[in-house]
């Protein structure tokens, strides 16, 4: 027995000496899993960009995040309010069947329908046809100049496959429902899963019929889900893994000065803020009955001018952010430098704020929260917790696996009362984007799908609705700058700052950050 | 009054002139054990009026304060005499309260258990027959597996039936169940073996023939016979619950932050170890081996105390 065993050891080892010198495996980890294999399952930045090694886009994004050809060769505008894509030939799905037209309208219209978190990106849109074997026509109830970009966030599934194993439409994430295609991928993309176990790894190999030329040079890619900052930062400094992110803000530093590790930071287009109950008649887990406090706008000053965001960013973030007061962060087209000012930190006059509202000994409230989603989710909302505990506001701080926070959160049940959240708009790079998914009223279909507190501002409604389908840049400008002011003074939301993206790598490692904080594995390189 | 008086005298002669007391007192390390021990439950009862600051009241946290270094290392503030936390928390002040939590939980957890074992282990070894069948075979299955695994299982199970925010209010009482829970077998066996020796003895039986009713004769006659080796396996215990509850809050099923026991302060800090903030994990760890180190000394010698083979 035993000398079989030790002749199996000793064959195994041969087959791993065996094994090509340019094998290049890159292990990389985040502190939170990818929530499903589904690319429609969560609008989520991090979801998407794992998603997409896996299925393509009609159009996608280059290094300097332009858009360029994928599955379509080219595209536009056939008539004002027709969009046309051309797709391209001899794209075939990594089990050999050939990417269609049909797979194209299925995955559009997949996208769009039930289970799906992505129905935010197809307002516009009237009807998904097919114009010919190869090419798809998107007709939009009034022109929609962005289509192409919101677009670019859409992988394309196979027809035939996802009715094979019955998982045409997306399973529910946010009611933790579950098919065939949550656990299982199969795309056009440069990579194919080979293994999935949720929470714990997840592993890919290079795609060998891609119809692109590759070039990252991998052979396999090992994702690991390990949610403990110093785990994280120990096993990258050990060399165990190539690269990480998040980083721990207070082990950047470190990170940079080690020999066999680098950083690369950039500013990320993204705003991490607080949100309201702005609808419910009564919050959740409070100990005032019968009304919502954040309905008065007092109290929503009082809560915004409590938080020191500079001590955040100091102490928390360790000056890896930077406050803002608006919805967007600079770099994202409309955004607003002499609107970004945020109402000065002061607790004297929130206090006062909380007692002329009918509150001078404050409340109760239940804060919800992501622990491995935003750097620092947890310990900035410990830090809030903390500071409004001064002016008699008594949180009680619930803080989640991403998961199990967004399934909670986000709707149709928007479980929460007072939350964080961050959005970067990934998909077009416009503030119209943030304006119609974030703060655009709830109850139409389509528009507000992540205005989780359900804040409602008629005058901003219509004023987004004109921004959507105004051509002019100067008029369009006015009126952006008009509707930043209208949720700023309205204290409709807390934005607290703009993360820098901080990315840990050993120095062999080659890649490509985006300043959205997406991942493409096709640009990795081992050296 | 008088005979009340002269029983206290009797009683104080008989503590004096005692074999425990005098093995206590011709062992220097085991005196230092005890007053480590009594410092670190004096300290942790009294931490509302000893510390410096009262951790749990967040309004008096200030961000700004968070990061201080020790009072002796530059950049150090006399207001931290150990530094302060990433939430401006003075460290000494929340190793105070955190004690208090780590012991709380810790002596509840034993007396649970205690209660626990020394019941069933009665009930067995008096009754015998298929009771006791049952009940050690339960024990059985349950020294199969690991305590700690008993009490992550324990907490699992109550976190997914209780929702999440009444959950952390429970937090406390949930430690203290799973912990005891995974630990009763050690008494039960201990006391059912005792009881089979001790109820075969002509006290007891002398007791069964006058007509005491056998829950009784349990309760009277043959529990204060076994309460000797109770009492050491329970010492021993304090400081493995102690561990145990440190364990848990350290991978975070245990008390919720904002409560923090010594357990959730190491994991609190160790964030913070690379970074060269060592004060906030550091001491909370060296509290914690302080404190499990003495009750441990005090528990072996207690074992060998009262073990007349030894003497």
């Amino acid at each position: 027995m035993r000398l079989i065993n030790l002749v199996t050891a000793s064959a195994l080892a041969l087959a791993a000496a065996s094994m090509p010198a340019s094998a290049k495996t890159f292990k990389w980890a985040n502190d939170g899993d990818v929530s499903s294999m589904d690319p429609f399952a969560r609008n989520e930045t991090f979801l998407l960009t794992f998603m997409s090694n896996i299925y393509e886009p009609l159009v996608r994004r280059d290094r300097n995040l332009k858009l360029e050809p994928a599955l379509a060769v080219k595209w536009g505008q056939a008539s004002p309010t027709v969009w046309r894509f051309d797709l391209r030939p001899g794209v075939k799905f990594s089990d050999g069947s050939p990417f269609t037209a049909d797979d194209a309208v299925f995955s559009l219209t997949r996208a769009n329908s039930q289970g799906s978190n992505m129905t935010g990106y197809f307002v516009s849109v009237k009807e998904i046809r097919k114009a010919g074997d190869l090419a798809v026509e998107v007709e939009t109830k009034y022109p929609d100049p962005l289509l192409d970009q919101k677009f670019a966030a859409l992988g394309m599934m196979s027809k035939a496959w996802a009715e094979k194993n019955n998982a045409q439409q997306s399973a529910d994430l946010t009611k933790m429902q579950e098919n065939f295609a949550t656990r299982n991928a199969m795309g056009t993309g440069p990579f194919v899963l080979s293994g999935r176990e949720p929470d714990v790894r997840t592993t890919l190999k290079p795609n060998a019929g891609w119809w692109d030329k590759p070039e990252h040079n991998l052979t396999e890619v090992i994702f690991s889900r390990v949610a403990n900052d110093a785990t994280r930062v120990a096993a990258l400094l050990s060399g165990e893994i190539d690269m990480i992110y998040t980083v721990p803000p207070q082990d950047t530093e470190r990170l940079k000065n080690a020999a066999t590790t680098k950083v690369l930071e950039g500013p990320e287009t993204r705003v991490v803020y607080l949100g309201f109950d702005h609808l419910r008649p009564e919050l959740l887990h409070s100990n005032v009955k019968g009304k919502n406090p954040f309905k008065d706008k007092r109290v929503r000053e009082a809560f915004y001018r409590a938080i020191d965001v500079e001590s955040i960013r100091t102490k928390v973030m360790r000056g890896q952010a930077t406050p803002v007061a608006l919805m967007v962060a600079p770099g994202i087209n409309g955004y607003a430098k002499e609107l970004d000012v945020r109402p000065k930190y002061d607790p004297a006059l929130s206090r006062k704020l909380l007692a002329e509202a009918g509150y001078p000994e404050g409340f109760e409230v239940q804060m919800d929260c992501p622990n491995d989603r935003y750097v620092n989710d947890e310990k900035i909302c410990q830090a809030v917790v903390a500071m409004l505990a001064r002016i008699n506001i008594r949180v009680f701080l619930l803080a989640q696996t991403r998961t199990r926070y967004f399934a909670q959160i986000l709707g149709p049940a928007y479980n929460t009362s007072f939350f964080m959240l961050g959005w970067s708009p990934a998909a077009t790079y416009d503030t119209h984007n943030p304006f119609e998914q974030l703060i655009q009223s709830r109850p139409e279909r389509g528009k507000g799908l992540f205005n989780v507190g359900g804040y409602s501002n008629k005058a901003f409604d219509a004023l987004a609705d004109k921004i959507e389908v105004e051509t002019d840049k100067a008029k369009r400008d006015a009126m952006i700058k008009e509707a930043h002011r209208l949720y700023r003074d309205d204290f409709a939301y807390i934005p607290l700052h703009q993360q820098a993206l901080v990315w840990a790598m050993k120095r062999n490692v080659d890649l490509v950050q985006p300043a959205d904080n997406s991942f493409p594995l096709r640009f990795v390189n081992l050296k | 009054m008088d005979t009340a008086v002269a029983r206290v005298a009797d009683w104080w002669r008989r503590v004096l002139a005692s074999d425990v007391l005098h093995s206590f007192r011709s062992s220097r390390l085991v005196m230092l054990s005890a007053a480590v021990a009594a410092i670190y439950f004096s300290g942790a009862m009294l931490a509302p009026w000893l510390a410096p600051q009262d951790p749990f009241d967040l309004a008096k946290l200030q961000l700004l304060d968070a990061f201080t270094p020790p009072v002796w290392m530059e950049g150090g503030e006399a207001r931290f005499p150990l530094g302060s936390d990433n939430q401006g928390r003075d460290v000494l002040s929340t190793i105070m309260f955190g004690s208090r939590v780590s012991l709380l939980v810790g002596v509840a957890s034993v007396l649970f258990a205690m209660l626990l074992g020394v019941t069933l282990g009665l009930i067995s070894g008096y009754v015998g027959g298929s009771v006791d069948a049952f009940i050690m075979r339960v024990a059985d299955i349950q020294l199969s597996f690991p305590a700690i695994l008993i009490a992550l299982l324990i907490d699992g199970m109550v976190r997914l039936a209780i929702p999440g925010s009444r959950h952390t209010e429970l937090a406390v009482l949930v430690l203290i169940l799973s912990i005891g829970l995974s630990f009763w077998v050690q008494y039960a066996r201990t006391v059912r073996g005792v009881t089979m020796v001790e109820k075969n003895k002509e006290y007891v039986l002398a007791a069964r023939v006058i007509g005491v009713p056998p829950a009784l004769i349990m309760l009277r006659h043959v529990l204060p016979n076994v309460m000797g080796p109770t009492l050491v396996i329970a010492t021993i215990n304090l400081a493995t619950a102690v561990i145990t509850e440190a364990t848990l809050s350290f991978l975070g099923v245990g008390v919720p932050p904002t409560q923090p026991s010594l357990g959730t302060l190491i994991r609190i800090g160790n964030d913070f170890l690379f970074s060269g903030e060592w004060w906030i994990t550091i001491f909370p760890g060296a509290a914690l081996a302080i404190l499990v180190l003495s009750v441990n000394l005090l528990g072996d010698w207690l074992r060998d105390a009262l073990n007349p083979k030894l003497r």
